[in-house]
C-alpha cells in the first residue's frame, strides 16, 4: 500500500527525478532568497522609517541610473543560468535512447490502454523493468489527455490526431502514480493508474503471461485484412511503394519534399493519403478514417517498423 | 488620519457627482465616468460574490480525498464557473473599469473621458456579456474550465459552451472599448502643463493596459467565434477529427489569455505606486524605470504565450524561444519591485489600510513573480505543469497581486469616490486578516503541486488530504476578510465620517477637488507645474 501519512516531497524513482529536483532546489534557493530579502527590507523599512511625527519631510530620492542597471543586469544573468540549465534538461530529456522498451498508450475518456510491443495489454496499469529505458508514444482517441508520472518527473499531452513521446528510465522498484493532468472532462479524476516498477526477469514473466500475439504479427495481419498488402508488395512490383526499408529513413515526395518516415507519417498516410505523395506513385489509395482504430493503426506502424527489421537481416 | 470617533456625519449641502440628480434612470443613462465606475463597482462585486460562492464549495469539497460535497461533474462545472466569473468578470474589468474609469479624468485633470456615451455602452455590453454567462451557469453550467481547451470545449463537451462563451466574447467588446477610450483620452484631454513625465504611475499603467485590451481582446473573440463555427457548423478547425488542429486552439487562446494576466496586474503596479509615494511621502525612485516597465511588460506579454504549452506537443525549439522570452518579461516587474523598496526607503511611513495592501502586494506579487520563473523554466515545467503549483503560482499574482492592488486602491480612493472615511482599525484588521488567509490558502499548494496532485481533480490520493485541508482552512479565514470590507464600506456610505478633499494629503489633481467630485470634475481646468509626486514640495 501507499506510505499513509503526510509525505512533503515526492518520491524520485527515475533517472530524471534527480537531476529535476536539484534543478528545483536551485530555484528554490534563489527564489527564497529573493523573497526573503524583499519580505526584509518591506519590514525593516517600515519599522526603522515609520512616520514620527505628522509633519515629517523626508528628502526626495530621484533614482540611481547604477542602481537601475544593477537590479536589471543581475536578475537577467540569473534569469540566463535558469534557462540554460532548464533548457539542457529539456532538450536532453526529449531524446529517447534508440534500445528503449517501447510501449503504445492510447488514452480515451476516461481510461488508459496500454500495449507492449511484444503484444501484452493492460488498462490504467504500466508494467516496466527496472534499470531499462522505456518509450511511450501516445495518443488520443478523443480529446486531449496527459500522461504525468509524478514520480519518474516526466509528463506529456497525449493529443488527438498526433503521437507525442516521452520515455523514463526507472530506478526504483515499486508502485508508482499515474495521473491524467490534462483535464478532459466529467471523469478526469479517476483517468489515473499505477506503474510497477519490477525486477527485469519479473517484466520478462509478465511479459510472456498474457499469450497474446505481438503488435507487429497483429500488424501483420491488419495488413492483409485491409488489404494494404495488395498494393504494397515487397519488392515494389505493386501499384503503391514497397514499405520495406522505409521507417525512419526520409522519403522522396511528388512535391519535391522529402519527408522523415516516422509513425506521425505511417499514420498520416493511412488516414489521409492524398496529404504527400510519394514521387512516382499515382495518388489512388483510399483513406482508413473510421476503419483502423487507434490501436490497430499502432500495430500497423509497429509492423511496418519490424519490415526495417526484415531488411537488415536479408543484408 | 482621522479616527472613527470624530464627529458625526454631516448633511452634505454642496453638490456632488451624487447628488446632482436622482432616480434609476439618473444613474442608468448617466454618462458621468465616476457614475459609471459606480456601475461597474456594483456589478463586479455582484459577480466576485458568485464566483467566491463557487470557490467556497470547491475548497469545502477537497477536505474529503473522496470528494466531500458534490458529484465530479458538477465539481468540474464549479472551477469552470469561477475561473470563467473571475477572470472575465471580475479581475479584467476590476481596476480599469472602476478605478480607472472614475480616476483617469480626474488624475489628468479632465472633466470626463473622451467617449462619455461610449462609457456608458461598454458598461451595457458588460453587463449584457454577463448575463449570458449568468444563463448558462443557471440552465447547468459549462464544464471545459475557463480556459475551453479543444477538441473538448468544441465537440466533447454537452454542457452550456456557447452560452458561456457569448458571454465572454461579448464582453470582450467592453474591454476593448473601454481600453481605447482611455488611450484616446490619456493622449488628448491631459491638463495644461502635464506632460507625459508627469504623469501619475496610475496612467501610465492604465495606457499600457490599454494597448493590451485593444491588441489582445480581438483575438480571444476570433477564437471564440472558431470554436463556435466547430461546435454548431462542424467547420474542421481544432478536432482532428474534423480535420483541425487542437494545438492551434492552445496558440490562439494564450496569445490573448496571456497577456491577459497582464490587463489583470499592470493597473493593480499602478495602484501600488500611488500608495507606496503617498504613506511614504517620497517621489517614486526611478519614474521613467516604473513608467517604461510597464510598456516594456505590455510589449513582452505578447511573446510569451507558448510557455503554457511546453508539455502539450510542440518542438523542441520552440520551447526554448518561448522558455527565455518569459524569462525576459520577468526583468521589468523586477524593476518595479526594486523602485518601490528604493522608494520607501528613508520615507516617512504611514500604516493606513491603503499602504498595508501596497506593502502586502509587493510581498504576494514577489512570491508569484519568482514562482513564476519556475514555470517558465523547462527543465522543472514538465513535473509541475497542470499540477496546483500552477494554480498557487497564478492565485499569488492575481488574487494576492491583482486583488490586493484592487483593495488596496479602492480603501485609498474611497473617501474621494463616497465622500466619507472608513473605520481605520476594520480596514487594517481586514487587510491583515486576508494576507494570512491568503498565505495559507495557497502556499500548501506549492508543495502539493510539486508532490504531483493535478489541477482540476475532483477526488485525489489519500496523502494530498492535510494539505488540501489547510488550503481550505485559509480559504475560510480569507472568505471572512474579503467580507469585512464589504460591511464597513456599505455602511461607511451613510455613517462614516465626512472625509475632505484630501484626507491623506495625497499629491495629484483627483485630491485637489472635493469628494466626492462635483459632476465636472474641476472648477476650473487645473494647470500643471510640477512632477508627479512632489512630495518634497
Amino acid at each position: 500500500m501507499e506510505p499513509a501519512g503526510f509525505p512533503l516531497f515526492p518520491e524520485q524513482a527515475s533517472t530524471i527525478a534527480g537531476g529535476v529536483d536539484r534543478l528545483f532546489f536551485f530555484l528554490v534557493l534563489v527564489a527564497g532568497f529573493f523573497s526573503l530579502l524583499i519580505f526584509v527590507l518591506i519590514f525593516v523599512f517600515a519599522v526603522k522609517y515609520r512616520r514620527r511625527s505628522e509633519d515629517e519631510k523626508p528628502k526626495p530620492i530621484a533614482g540611481s541610473h547604477t542602481l537601475e542597471i544593477a537590479w536589471s543586469v543581475i536578475p537577467l544573468l540569473i534569469t540566463f543560468v535558469m534557462f540554460g540549465w532548464g533548457a539542457t534538461l529539456y532538450v536532453r530529456n526529449s531524446r529517447p535512447p534508440v534500445n528503449a522498451v517501447e510501449v503504445f498508450v492510447v488514452g480515451k475518456q476516461w481510461m488508459w490502454k496500454l500495449q507492449h510491443s511484444e503484444g501484452q495489454r493492460e488498462i490504467d496499469e504500466l508494467h516496466v523493468p527496472v534499470g531499462r529505458p522505456v518509450k511511450l508514444t501516445m495518443t488520443s482517441e478523443d480529446v486531449i489527455h496527459d500522461f504525468f508520472i509524478p514520480a519518474f518527473r516526466v509528463k506529456k499531452d497525449v493529443v488527438p490526431g498526433r503521437y507525442t513521446t516521452i520515455w523514463f528510465q526507472a530506478t526504483k522498484i515499486g508502485r508508482y502514480h499515474l495521473f491524467c493532468a490534462q483535464y478532459c472532462g466529467a471523469q478526469h479524476s479517476a483517468m489515473t493508474g499505477w506503474v510497477y516498477v519490477m525486477k527485469p526477469v519479473d517484466y520478462e514473466k509478465w511479459l510472456s503471461g498474457g499469450g497474446g500475439e505481438s503488435m507487429e504479427s497483429s500488424g501483420e495481419k491488419l495488413f492483409s485484412r485491409f488489404g494494404c498488402v495488395n498494393c504494397h508488395h515487397a519488392d515494389g512490383s505493386g501499384r503503391g511503394p514497397s514499405l520495406v526499408g522505409v521507417f525512419g529513413k526520409p522519403v522522396q515526395l511528388e512535391s519535391g519534399e522529402t519527408v522523415m518516415a516516422d509513425e506521425a507519417y505511417i499514420r498520416e498516410s493511412i488516414l489521409a493519403p492524398n496529404a504527400k505523395i510519394v514521387k512516382g506513385y499515382p495518388a489512388i489509395m483510399p483513406t482508413f478514417q473510421g476503419q483502423a482504430s487507434e490501436e490497430q493503426l499502432l500495430q500497423l506502424i509497429a509492423y511496418v517498423k519490424s519490415l526495417r527489421m526484415a531488411e537488415r537481416m536479408t543484408k | 488620519m482621522a479616527t472613527l470617533a470624530a464627529e458625526p456625519p454631516r448633511v452634505e449641502s454642496r453638490v456632488n457627482y451624487l447628488n446632482a440628480s436622482y432616480g434609476v434612470k439618473s444613474w442608468l443613462l448617466t454618462t458621468d465616468h465616476k457614475r459609471i465606475a459606480l456601475l461597474y463597482l456594483i456589478s463586479i462585486t455582484f459577480f466576485f460574490l458568485i464566483g467566491g460562492m463557487a470557490a467556497t464549495v470547491i475548497r469545502l469539497h477537497l477536505i474529503s480525498p473522496t470528494g466531500a460535497l458534490v458529484e465530479p461533474q458538477t465539481y468540474n462545472k464549479l472551477f469552470s464557473v469561477h475561473g470563467v466569473i473571475m477572470i472575465f468578470f471580475f479581475l479584467i474589468p476590476s481596476i480599469p473599469a472602476v478605478l480607472g474609469n472614475f480616476l483617469v479624468p480626474l488624475m489628468i485633470g479632465a472633466r470626463d473621458l473622451a467617449f462619455p456615451r461610449i462609457n456608458l455602452l461598454s458598461w451595457y455590453i458588460y453587463v449584457v456579456g454577463g448575463l449570458f454567462t449568468l444563463y448558462a451557469i443557471l440552465a447547468g453550467g459549462v464544464d471545459t474550465g475557463w480556459t475551453f481547451y479543444t477538441p473538448y470545449s468544441s465537440t466533447y463537451s454537452n454542457t452550456h459552451v456557447i452560452a458561456t462563451a457569448l458571454g465572454v466574447f461579448i464582453s470582450g467588446f467592453s474591454s476593448i472599448l473601454t481600453g481605447l477610450n482611455f488611450i484616446v483620452t490619456i493622449h488628448k484631454m491631459r491638463a495644461p502643463g502635464l506632460t507625459w513625465f508627469r504623469l501619475p504611475l496610475f496612467i501610465w499603467a492604465h495606457y499600457a493596459t490599454a494597448v493590451i485590451q485593444v491588441l489582445g481582446t480581438p483575438v480571444v473573440a476570433i477564437t471564440i467565434v472558431l470554436i463556435a463555427l466547430e461546435r454548431l457548423l462542424h467547420v474542421g478547425i481544432f478536432d482532428p477529427k474534423l480535420g483541425g488542429d487542437p494545438l492551434l486552439f492552445q496558440h490562439l487562446f494564450w496569445f490573448y489569455s496571456h497577456p491577459a494576466v497582464y490587463i489583470m496586474v499592470l493597473p493593480s503596479m499602478g495602484v501600488v505606486s500611488e500608495l507606496i509615494t503617498c504613506f511614504s511621502r517620497k517621489r517614486i525612485f526611478g519614474y521613467e524605470f516604473v513608467a517604461f516597465s510597464s510598456v516594456a511588460i505590455a510589449v513582452l506579454g505578447f511573446l510569451v504565450w507558448a510557455h503554457h504549452m511546453f508539455v502539450a506537443g510542440i518542438s523542441t525549439y520552440a520551447g526554448l524561444v518561448f522558455s527565455i522570452l518569459s524569462y525576459l518579461v520577468a526583468i521589468p516587474s523586477a524593476i518595479k519591485v526594486f523602485n518601490w523598496m528604493a522608494t520607501i526607503y528613508k520615507g516617512s511611513i504611514s500604516y493606513d489600510a491603503p499602504m498595508l495592501y501596497a506593502l502586502g502586494f509587493i510581498g504576494l506579487f514577489t512570491m508569484g513573480g519568482l514562482t513564476g520563473l519556475f514555470l517558465a523554466n523547462l527543465g522543472v515545467d514538465v513535473h509541475i505543469h497542470d499540477t496546483y503549483f500552477v494554480v498557487a503560482h497564478f492565485h499569488y499574482i492575481m488574487v494576492g497581486g491583482a486583488l490586493m492592488g484592487y483593495l488596496g486602491g479602492l480603501h485609498f480612493w474611497w473617501p474621494k469616490i463616497s465622500g466619507r472615511l472608513y473605520p481605520d482599525k476594520w480596514a487594517r484588521f481586514a487587510a491583515l486578516v486576508i494576507f494570512l488567509g491568503f498565505n495559507l490558502t495557497f502556499f500548501p499548494q506549492f508543495i502539493l503541486g510539486y508532490l504531483g496532485m493535478p489541477r482540476r481533480y475532483a477526488v485525489y490520493p489519500p496523502e494530498f488530504q492535510v494539505l488540501n485541508v489547510m488550503s481550505s482552512a485559509g480559504a475560510s479565514v480569507l472568505a471572512v476578510g474579503y467580507a469585512i470590507p464589504l460591511i464597513y464600506l456599505i455602511w461607511s456610505m451613510r455613517y462614516g465620517p465626512v472625509a475632505g478633499p484630501n484626507p491623506w494629503k495625497a499629491k495629484g489633481l483627483e485630491w485637489n477637488t472635493p469628494s466626492p467630485p462635483p459632476t465636472d470634475n474641476f472648477e476650473e481646468t487645473p494647470v500643471v507645474t510640477e512632477e508627479a509626486y512632489a512630495y518634497g514640495e
